[in-house]
């Protein structure tokens, strides 16, 4: 018998299994699925939470519902990766061989990165939105805030689902306003890039958005700490941003066993090839979804496609045979934009997004880089299709895995 | 795209402003750069977080972050700072004749 092993039951991981089961035959194959906990988390629902449009029960499900027969979820913390043994080691003592590995343990909010961030005003005036627990406590905040400086910072790149802290806080606009009260909040957002908008095309189509409702964006902002105290953010170069309430995207990094087995970058994301998946350095071990440094954006539809390039690729690459499907970094991701609209962009590792129409040129039903009550449907169709289709595997009807230029308009930008 | 004359070479910029092309970067490229933004003169600090920034654009094709920079190029943020003040990656960068650091949108 021979042992696939699949670190991490989030996205990515239970995709894998769910592709791979139906295509390794039982009596040749394991597959083991190794995780922290029980519970299965739709992390694009915690942007809802803090607003009240979902509850806390709308994103969280038992991961072995989404799991198929002949997949075994082995509960129990990752203590390292010993490549050069094909083992890996729990902190239990268990011991588990594979002969292919797949880590797809994500990444994670780090506040303790940040100087001051963790203390006695995270969950009072200093609070995330990127763990359940964080969403919900902003929730609560939210529900009897006077008003005042909102201070939305992220901390460093790369995050996960980069557009997210722009959602919050046009959505954060359009909550307040449909409260009465946004002529009593200041919205700031402050970022460690060189904007808001950072490819052109982007900038060009959505830039007058954040004026329009008023939002102050403070790009080049690298947070070195924050003063509790005071209630202000500082920056490395001595700029202060004063709050009463921020709202932070704190350092994200991969698991610890990945920085324990020698196999990540300064943050704890694996070192893949991009096209592939594979590590440059062992011949049997993947890394797939936010675990993996790929420069391209950390969400789960990357996951998703790079799943569909994966399995090809994998059944190719245990028959001996070279791997023939190339990931192109393709993202596609809804944008909530508040007052019922949202805006839709897909890209890929060389094209950024264009406007145009999705997925059926020139008929849509989503416009790309503009918003639309068309495109908020669709983000709020995503979470069924999350849970029905995505995680099981299914396909997803006319999206394909490789981006496709049909329907995009080329534009030319001139400076 | 457009096009300047920077130390006697013709050179491609995006529309960004940033080198479309790194490989028509050199030294002397590099000098002029840094000038235009207010970097005058490069110190050896200076080079070697060029040379780092470089090396990693290569083999990664990104353009790496502040704490890449600083975790493996070993030089301290404040430090950075000091070098390319106010957005030392994106500085790093212009005048490594990289493409600017950029998020998806």
């Amino acid at each position: 018998m021979k042992n696939l092993i699949i670190l991490g039951a989030g996205t990515a991981g239970t995709m894998v299994a769910n592709k791979l089961r139906p295509k390794l035959n039982t009596s040749e194959w394991n597959i083991l699925l190794v995780d922290e906990d029980e519970t299965h988390y739709y992390q694009p629902g915690f942007l809802f939470i803090p607003f009240e449009i979902y509850q806390p029960n709308d994103v969280i499900k038992p991961k072995r519902r989404f799991l198929p027969d002949g997949v075994e979820l082995i509960i129990g913390k990752i203590d390292r990766v010993e490549a050069a043994e094909n083992q890996v080691k729990l902190f239990d003592g268990r011991q588990l061989n594979y002969d292919y590995l797949v880590i797809a343990t994500g990444t994670h909010p780090r506040p303790e990165e940040t100087p001051g961030l963790e203390g006695e005003a995270w969950g009072d005036t200093v609070h995330d939105f990127y763990t359940f627990e964080g969403a919900v406590a902003l929730a609560d905040k939210l529900k009897n805030w006077p008003g005042g400086r909102m201070v939305v910072t992220i901390m460093e790149f790369p995050f996960k689902c980069p557009v997210a802290p722009l959602e919050f806080i046009f959505l954060a606009d359009s909550y307040f306003t449909q409260k009465g009260m946004r002529d009593q909040v200041e919205l700031t957002l402050a970022t460690p890039l060189p904007g808001a908008f950072t490819k052109p095309v982007a900038e060009k189509h959505l830039s007058q958005m954040l004026a329009d409702r008023d939002i102050k964006v403070v790009p080049d902002f690298y947070t070195e700490m924050v003063d509790t105290d005071t209630n202000v953010v500082m920056s490395y170069d001595e700029e202060e941003i004063p709050y009463d309430l921020l709202v932070t995207i704190p350092v994200n990094m991969g698991a610890d066993f990945v920085d324990r087995s020698g196999l990540g970058d300064e943050l704890n994301h694996v070192k893949v090839d991009k096209e592939t998946f594979l590590s440059p350095h062992y011949n049997n071990i993947f890394a797939l979804g936010d675990a993996a440094a790929l420069p391209t954006s950390k969400a789960g539809s990357v996951a998703h496609f790079a799943v569909d390039i994966f399995t090809e690729n994998f059944l190719e690459h245990i028959a001996g045979r070279p791997m023939t499907h190339r990931f192109d970094g393709h993202a596609n991701c809804f944008i909530e934009s508040g007052y019922g609209k949202g805006i839709l962009i897909d890209f890929n590792y060389d094209v950024e997004p264009l406007p145009g129409k999705f997925p059926l040129p020139g008929i849509g039903p989503f416009e790309l880089l503009t918003e639309t009550r068309m495109n908020h449907w669709g983000k709020m169709a995503f979470r069924w299709i999350y849970w029905n289709l995505l995680l099981k595997g299914r396909p997803i009807p006319m999206v394909p895995a490789e981006m496709k230029m049909a329907g995009k308009e080329l534009e030319l930008i001139s400076t | 795209m457009t096009t300047k004359e920077i130390a006697g070479k013709t050179i491609h910029f995006d529309d960004s402003g940033f080198m479309a092309d790194a490989k028509e970067w050199n030294n002397e490229v590099a000098v002029e750069l840094a000038a235009e933004i207010g970097i005058n003169p490069l110190t050896e600090m200076h080079w070697q977080v060029i040379e780092f920034c470089r090396q990693d654009f290569l083999a990664n094709g990104d353009a790496p972050n502040v704490r890449r920079i600083t975790k493996q190029a070993g030089i301290p943020t404040k430090q950075l700072y000091k070098l390319f003040p106010k957005g030392p990656a994106k500085k790093a960068a212009y005048v490594s004749g990289l493409k600017k650091p950029t998020g998806c949108i």
